[in-house]
């Protein structure tokens, strides 16, 4: 086994475990915490994968950003108040299908593409330039849209802090 | 330098794990020198003497300050949550200590030469966010919780205005590779980026080359006022003073870390110092060239003698980052600290915007010669 | 390119390692004498009144919602900076067209006084 191999089994065991944790733990803030773990594995995958940009965005945005987000949103609910804080099950009966037919989805992707295999590791020096061209021109149109859904984003915060 | 440790050693994992040891050496020699130098300026500001009787002139008083945090008693609150109270340091620890991989401390050692060395950098900061707000969850004082917000807002609001501050020479070089950034503004302290970045062509490690010309000094006006934004937004995301209002004692007692005693303290209080260091160093990297010399040579190369050239460029490195935590320090004692309203009045009604339209008219200036 | 990037796995070990070592040498070398009144949380020598886990201002939750939005921006500059001299105008007005978008949203909500924190 190759040093890489012993990575990406380190960060796949630290991702699925975490998510574990943030899935089935009954105390909301640990679950938030664990996901921190979740995303870290998730950002060493990429990095495996030679998606160096999208490693560090995950981490600039998804650890420092929505997380926070959440764990700020989990302190704002009501129950917080002398309760402790925690989440059961419930609604067992479509969740489980709605998650059935999701993996079912996943899983005939996963069989049916035909996944291109490469030998020896790829010579990339970094994805940032050819992203950064990417974005001004083949993709030009959704970066501008998504200029236009953050603006949304933007009037929903107003809205909310208006709203107090 | 690597090599020399390779050949040392004869086992490359383990020069590499030995090569990922050293900043950590650094950090607890960096954090003595560094407690001491508040402890003297804070004194010296206020025209005290400050410590005097361990060892002569209580020179010995950091080691003294680290002996006693670690045989304190370890005291984990009857109601906190054992579990986030004591993996809180850790994390932030491990936040302020993951950014020291990348920072390059002379031209031939940086722990790891990312291409996007910068752009780590503003991302791992935010590890030190969910530290603290896990420690001040955790804690389940009011105090602490408060700090703990008060302290995630401030550092995540501030992230921006830096994080396009130096997007503004990242756009210059061309690169977000830090050796890349270092290396466009050798030559000489007028060919930083805080003087207008360089005036003659620059050719990068990559082979790019940055054109330049005398005329950069167009520069200088707008790289000045982008090197203010980014060293004020670094004070409120160490949460220095004037925006240590997370710590306030006045009115949060300790802010995030009340509850804490001991080595736990003790890390949060390193993670400061490390902290204090990293945003210093990489606003010498960033806008006054790293590791080089302020008149471009250095002694090494002209003796041509390696260990040299790697000594001087920690030395630069080291000098450049303590002078600008020894701003640090005498802001402390010169500025008051700012309310929560004024904190967020600066950030996003002052500094955001004036850093983007910064970034534009950089953009402008670039694009049109 | 990977070989780069072990060296920040081997930080994350070795800061992991040291920081969990280092917290917990108080317990190992410390005393310990606990008591109910100095493991009770600390609130200026009053008695504990109520939890802390209050509720808190939505203000919190609209700063990190607008952090978000101008992080995601920024992410978003970072690649066409490094491109950027190569684009020329066309990236530059694309750019410019992509932030004033923004700009407006800006305006709005200072406008609306969402950013005056009372």
């Amino acid at each position: 086994m190759e040093l890489t191999d012993i990575i990406f089994y380190i960060f796949a065991l630290v991702t699925i475990g975490s998510a574990m944790i943030v899935v089935f733990s009954r105390n909301l803030v640990y679950s938030a915490f664990s996901l921190m773990f979740t995303f870290l594995g998730v950002a060493g995958l990429y990095v495996l994968l030679l998606a160096d940009f999208l490693a560090v965005t995950q981490l600039m945005i998804y650890v420092g950003g929505i997380l926070v987000l959440m764990i700020f949103g989990v302190m704002l609910t009501h129950r917080v108040v002398n309760v402790e804080i925690s989440s059961g099950a419930m609604r067992v009966i479509p969740a489980t299908i709605v998650v059935g037919v999701f993996l079912g989805t996943l899983l005939l992707v996963l069989t049916r593409t035909k996944w291109m295999v490469m030998e020896g590791s790829p010579d990339v020096i970094g994805t940032t330039s050819m992203i950064g061209t990417a974005l001004v021109t083949d993709y030009l149109l959704p970066f501008e849209v998504s200029g236009v859904v953050l603006l949304v984003a933007i009037v929903a915060a107003a809205f909310m802090a208006r709203k107090r | 330098m690597e090599q020399f440790i390779h050949d040392l050693i004869g086992n490359d994992l383990l020069a590499t794990i030995v090569w990922c040891v050293l900043p950590l050496v650094f950090i607890l020699g960096y954090a003595i020198v560094a407690i001491l130098a508040e402890m003297k300026s804070a004194s010296w500001f206020q025209d005290r003497l400050g410590p005097m009787r361990t060892g002569p002139w209580g020179i010995f008083q950091p080691f003294a300050d680290v002996l006693k945090l670690l045989m304190k008693e370890d005291i984990v609150p009857a109601r906190a949550d054992k579990i986030l109270f004591n993996l809180a340091p850790v994390i932030v620890f491990v936040g302020a200590y993951a950014a020291f991989a990348v920072l390059p401390f002379a031209s031939e050692y940086v722990g790891a030469d990312l291409n996007l060395g910068l752009f780590y950098l503003i991302a791992v900061s935010s590890f030190g966010v969910l530290g603290i707000i896990m420690g001040g969850w955790a804690s389940n004082n009011k105090y602490s919780l408060l700090g703990a917000m008060r302290s995630a807002a401030q550092i995540v609001s501030y992230e921006v205005p830096s994080a396009t501050a130096l997007l503004i020479v990242a756009m210059m070089v061309g690169s977000l590779n830090l050796q890349d950034i270092i290396t466009a503004q050798s030559g000489g302290f007028w060919n930083w980026f805080i003087l207008g970045g360089p005036k003659s062509d620059v050719v990068l490690a990559s082979g790019a080359v940055i054109h330049a010309d005398i005329g950069n000094f167009v520069f200088l006006p707008l790289l000045l006022a982008t090197f203010v934004i980014y060293y004020l937004s670094a004070l409120a995301e160490t949460n220095r003073t004037p925006f240590d209002i997370p710590e306030g004692e006045s009115e949060l007692v300790g802010g995030y870390h009340t509850e804490y005693s001991g080595m736990k303290f003790g890390m949060f209080f390193m993670a400061e110092y490390a902290n204090m260091f990293l945003v210093s160093a990489v606003a010498a990297v960033v806008f006054f060239g790293g590791w080089q010399s302020p008149w471009g040579i250095t002694l090494g190369e002209a003796l041509d003698i390696p260990v040299l050239t790697l000594l001087e460029g920690v030395f630069w490195t080291a000098a450049k980052g303590f002078f600008f935590v020894f701003v640090m320090m005498w802001l402390r004692w010169t500025l008051p600290r700012l309310r929560v309203d004024q904190l967020m009045y600066m950030c996003w009604k002052v500094l955001i915007p004036a850093s983007f339209a910064l970034a534009l008219v950089v953009g402008f200036i670039v694009v049109i010669r | 390119m990977l070989l780069e990037y072990l060296p920040l796995v081997l930080v994350l070990a070795v800061s992991l390692i040291f920081g969990i070592v280092a917290t917990n040498a108080s317990w190992l070398f410390g005393p310990r004498r606990p008591d109910p009144e100095k493991l009770s949380t600390y609130e200026s020598g009053m008695t504990p009144v109520r939890t802390a886990r209050q509720r808190f201002s939505v203000r919190f939750y609209m700063v990190a919602m607008l952090f978000i939005v101008f992080d995601i921006e920024v992410v978003f500059m970072y690649p066409w900076a490094v491109r950027f001299k190569d684009l020329g105008w066309f990236g530059f007005w694309e750019m410019l067209v992509f932030v004033g978008i923004l700009m407006v949203g800006y305006g709005y909500i200072v406008k609306k006084g969402a950013l005056e924190w009372d």
